[in-house]
């Protein structure tokens, strides 16, 4: 069980980012016209409806998901690229929604980072890698001198296996692990304690994936840097993380150390999923695929939303919502089939 | 055992370009038995797709087959006519692309693309192509196939849609599938489901299937050969669990070193500096020595060809003949 090496989040730990019922919808409506005329409702996708999390000073909390589980809103919340629609996101003490002044937000911003998917859409063509990498050293007025700031995109580079020359290139120039280099050179350069990285790694080949996750670990220990990792890989999501959320439809539905949620799944829906991903272990065991497809999130199912799906379903899931609570030490799980000892379940009726 | 049902020797697939030509291929060769899965597995540049291409007849010009042969059932069919090349294709060897939006036409409803395809390649009236096609609906796993026929394809979801394509591909009974990245546009949990599908009508239909794809996981689950590749080679072809728990080529034992597993936590992956070479700039000798750990000097010089090793094929100078 929880006997691993991973560590526990609970209380009193070292919090970098805490994340309290957070929520994002959107308004998908169809104009106003129309829905007077047509007699249609508001349509509101609830991309993240509610949800907690804590990562602890140098470690990987990772969210893992199917595509619309709403992982990625999740990752653009929490650097500020969307306002939450409710809920609270604390970076090192400091809740993000208080901070109004722009001298106060940018000091903020300095600290966080994001590692985007695409390294081919997220590098602008027209620039030099030196333009790309020392940008937010020159937005956020870190060196001023013109060789401090050439010396630091060397270094910089050269942190990311590549080399200071590569400066004067273009992205068209390098391949696609490469420029995912060059992102992380760029995520690096205003000296952040946390990086936010969604898929980092799901464009590039195996070979070249291996490459970059092994980098982003090895400067994890180097500068003790805090990760936020999206992944809808299981397999490299484990390799990553300390910590990982599973997310359905909005919503977290297990949260536990890596370890334990992939020796112990408890939620049906984390065990589908173990169950069913190819692997290359070869056990020659039969798979039971999940049965049925992700939901449409602007019509979720009532109660739990994986009830469609979930082969100990019973009626009470069909009514009832279940919320995340703590069914072990450091493990959450929201399901109504899967038991709490008592001295923890005091916090359920709280939800 | 039986003769082969698809021979392909010593193919080779050529782009002419303003720079001269590429060799995108570079004299692969092969067999695929009736009934196997046929796993073909490599990194994005690897010439995998352009070689399902090639043996369906729909290599998009400039490229060409250069040399080489394709026979199916011992027919030689990589210098067909148009005419005769386009009735084999559906009835004899079907295809499935990736992304399932785009090889079904939006505009049509499935059923009647169903039942056109079924109309070109058998003698069926409209009622009994109808007919078929529902049951075909049904042996996909569609529910309601009976309604769902008159739908269009945006009303299904993606892994949907993917059956429908399937379906389509096993319209006229082909005696090969050639899978191009089935499942790499859909989600993990749907990705079992269709792999599974796959698997269980080609069993039911007697069919081959050449899989291709990067993802070794769905080649470990259905497969029951494999061949590696590498800049537009062969480097290893062997039984599913030989190459994935021994590999003997330095780069495909390096490939499954790189891939993280579910069951197991390393410190560490495996990788393999630097990355696959440009078509423009392919090295001497073995295409992988300048990445290979082993690499000596013949490595340099000289092209490996495939050897037999055990019960595989591994094209490296580590094994076999010396010289």
């Amino acid at each position: 069980m929880s006997t691993s090496g991973a560590p526990q989040t609970s209380g009193g730990k070292d919090i970098l980012l805490r994340v309290r019922g957070l929520k994002r919808y959107f308004d998908v409506s169809q104009p106003l016209l129309n829905r007077l005329l047509e007699g249609k409702p508001r349509q509101i996708l609830r991309a993240v409806s509610g949800i907690n999390f804590d990562i602890q000073r140098g470690h990987t909390f990772a969210l893992v998901g199917e595509s619309g589980c709403g992982k990625s809103t999740v990752a653009n919340l929490v650097v500020g690229l969307y306002r939450p629609t409710a809920g609270t996101i604390e970076f090192d003490g400091q809740d993000l929604a208080k901070l109004q002044r722009r001298s106060e937000l940018a000091a903020i911003r300095r600290k966080m980072a994001m590692i985007f998917q695409d390294p081919y859409a997220s590098l602008n063509p027209r620039w030099r890698v030196f333009n790309i990498i020392s940008e937010p050293i020159r937005a956020f007025g870190l060196l001023d001198d013109k060789q401090a700031i050439i010396d630091r995109t060397a270094q910089l580079l050269t942190q990311v296996g590549l080399s200071p020359q590569d400066g004067q290139k273009y992205p068209h120039e390098f391949s696609g692990g490469q420029r995912q280099r060059i992102s992380i050179a760029r995520a690096l350069a205003s000296d952040p304690q946390f990086i936010v990285c969604d898929e980092p790694t799901s464009a590039l080949d195996v070979s070249v994936q291996a490459q970059i996750l092994n980098l982003m670990s090895e400067l994890q220990q180097r500068l003790g840097l805090s990760y936020l990792f999206i992944s809808h890989d299981l397999a490299v999501v484990r390799h990553m993380a300390d910590r990982i959320g599973v997310m359905y439809l909005g919503r977290l539905c297990e949260s536990a150390p890596a370890d334990t949620l992939f020796e112990n799944p408890r939620h049906p829906y984390t065990r589908l999923l173990l169950d069913t991903i190819p692997d290359i272990e070869m056990t020659g065991r039969k798979r039971v695929p999940v049965a049925g497809e992700i939901p449409n999130p602007i019509d979720p199912p009532t109660g739990c939303a994986f009830h469609p799906r979930c082969p100990r379903v019973t009626d009470v899931c069909r009514r009832e919502r279940p919320h995340l609570r703590p069914v072990a030490d450091g493990i959450m799980v929201a399901c109504h089939a899967v038991d709490a000892p008592d001295h923890l379940s005091g916090s359920q009726a709280a939800g | 055992m039986s003769e082969p049902l698809l021979n392909v020797a010593h193919l080779r697939i050529e782009f002419n370009t303003r720079r001269g030509t590429l060799v995108a291929v570079d004299d692969i060769s092969f067999d695929v038995m009736p009934g196997e899965v046929f796993g073909v597995v490599g990194e994005s540049g690897a010439g995998k797709s352009l070689t399902g291409q090639a043996i369906i007849g729909l290599l998009e010009p400039p490229g060409r087959i250069a040399a080489g042969e394709i026979r199916l059932d011992g027919r030689r069919i990589d210098n067909l006519p148009y005419g005769q090349m386009r009735r084999l294709r559906g009835r004899q060897i079907g295809m499935i692309f990736q992304d399932p939006l785009t090889s079904l036409n939006p505009l049509y409803t499935v059923g009647r693309q169903l039942v056109e395809t079924i109309q070109t390649h058998t003698s069926m009236n409209h009622e009994e192509a109808r007919r078929r096609a529902v049951a075909l609906l049904e042996d996909v796993g569609i529910p309601a196939a009976d309604k769902r026929i008159d739908h269009y394809p945006h009303q299904f979801s993606g892994g949907m849609r993917q059956r429908v394509v399937i379906a389509l591909a096993l319209c006229a009974n082909p005696r090969l599938v050639i899978a191009d990245e089935p499942t790499t546009a859909l989600d993990v949990s749907i990705q079992a489901q269709i792999i599974l599908l796959l698997k269980q009508l080609c069993e039911q239909y007697d069919t081959a299937v050449i899989l291709i794809t990067h993802d070794m996981g769905v080649i470990a689950e259905i497969s029951d050969r494999v061949a590696v590749m590498y800049a537009g080679r062969i480097v290893e072809i062997g039984g599913v669990r030989e190459v994935v728990k021994n590999a003997r080529h330095p780069y495909a034992r390096g490939l499954m070193g790189a891939i993280p597993s579910l069951h197991r936590r390393v410190e560490k992956l495996n990788q393999i500096d630097g990355s696959m070479p440009r078509l423009t700039e392919i090295p001497s000798g073995c295409a992988f020595h300048p990445r290979c750990p082993q690499a000596f000097e013949r490595c340099r010089r000289e092209r490996p060809d495939l050897v037999r090793v055990g019960e595989s094929q591994v094209a490296c100078w580590l094994y076999g003949r010396t010289s």
